[in-house]
């Protein structure tokens, strides 16, 4: 599971350049400081290589492992 | 399938630093070293003057306040009355290679044992993108307009070199943070020089190449080229001194 904290964000696109998979978005709403965010298009492609979360300076995305659906 | 938790030491509110800045991206991997090694109560991080000071605010934690330039020389006197402690200066280049460069020279070749995080964005961030002895030759500051001329202000100053002449350093090391594998890398020798200070083995010392979007009046993206194409080329990552290869992991 990826979840991008849209407060934290500052809209700086690194995540975006880096994730491997394209599936990261600079997005049109701003958040309450002003900062454009990101959000993910096909989340079912994400191999969790946290490189997005790596290189986030602010730390705003987090990536927890996938519970499964079925036990 | 890896795992990613924004580190505790840090508020959780947003930082201080300008959009893109690696101020914040080199203070997240700080942070996550100290976290994974469990020291956030043991450690104490020493503030000097620059876009560094922003920390006071955001990192949760103990924080020591240093004069410009004098970072090294309070981490002396903390660490040499508390050595349990884990203790890192973390400075920009103005105050570690201009106001600051006896205090970070004498206590490296004293070898005092802890660990200086050198922060390079070749420019003073903070006063409004003045040059700085690591502005690269060529490069554009409020004070060389027309780009740095070293007939007039020398040479771009390399710290990483300059530290491992010096006997006493125990691990001397430069990373650059405009890609994911030079945050990791970086992250990495972090937490390789802490695990040396913790065993008492001496000067530890991790340059950290980064940007200041604002005052090199480029977009976040734009640093990352820029850095690659320039940064990168003079100040060349790696290990430039390694005391105890074998014997630390
Ligand atoms: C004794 C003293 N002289 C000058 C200043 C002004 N000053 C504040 S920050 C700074 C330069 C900081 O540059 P750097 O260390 O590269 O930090 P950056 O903001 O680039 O991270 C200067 C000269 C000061 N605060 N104190
Ligand atoms: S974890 Fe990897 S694949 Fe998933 S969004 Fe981040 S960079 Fe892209
Ligand atoms: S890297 Fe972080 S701060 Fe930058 S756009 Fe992505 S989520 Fe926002
Ligand atoms: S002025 Fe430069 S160094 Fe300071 S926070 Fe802004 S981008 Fe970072
Ligand atoms: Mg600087």
């Amino acid at each position: 599971m990826l979840n991008i904290n849209t407060s934290l964000c500052k809209g700086c696109s690194y995540c975006i350049k880096f994730c491997p998979k394209k599936i990261l978005e600079m997005g049109t709403e701003r958040n309450n400081h002003g900062h454009f965010f990101p959000h993910i298009t096909d989340e079912a492609s994400c191999i969790a290589c946290a490189m997005c979360a790596t290189i986030c300076p602010e730390g705003a995305i987090e990536i927890t492992k996938e519970e499964t659906n079925n036990g | 399938m890896a795992e990613y938790k924004r580190p505790e030491s840090l508020k959780k509110t947003p930082s201080g630093f300008c959009p893109g800045c690696m101020h914040s991206l080199a203070t997240k991997l700080i942070a996550e070293v100290i976290g994974e090694m469990g020291q956030v109560d043991n450690c104490v991080h020493i503030v000097p003057v620059g876009c560094s000071t922003l920390n006071l605010a955001y990192w949760q934690g103990d924080v020591l306040g240093a004069a410009h330039g004098r970072a090294p020389a309070v981490a002396t006197g903390f660490k040499r009355s508390n050595p349990e402690r884990l203790v890192f200066a973390y400075q920009g280049d103005g105050d570690l290679a201009a106001i600051g460069l006896a205090e970070i020279m004498g206590a490296a070749n004293r070898g005092e044992n802890f660990t200086v995080i050198f922060f390079n964005n070749q420019t003073y961030g903070m006063t409004g993108g003045q040059m700085a002895p690591t502005t690269l030759i060529g490069q554009k500051t409020t004070t060389t307009r027309y780009g740095r001329d070293p007939e007039t202000t020398g040479y771009p100053m390399k710290m990483c070199e300059l530290i491992s002449t010096l006997e006493a350093p125990a691990f001397v090391a430069r990373y650059a943070l405009n890609t994911p594998k030079g945050c990791r890398d970086a992250k990495k020798a972090i937490r390789k020089a802490f695990d040396i200070q913790m065993a008492g083995k001496g000067f530890t010392f991790i340059e950290l190449l980064g940007n200041c979007p604002t005052n090199w009046g480029l977009s976040p993206l734009q640093t990352l080229d820029y850095m690659e194409s320039n940064t990168i080329p003079y100040f060349v990552p790696g290990v430039y001194k390694d005391k105890y290869k074998d014997e630390v992991k």
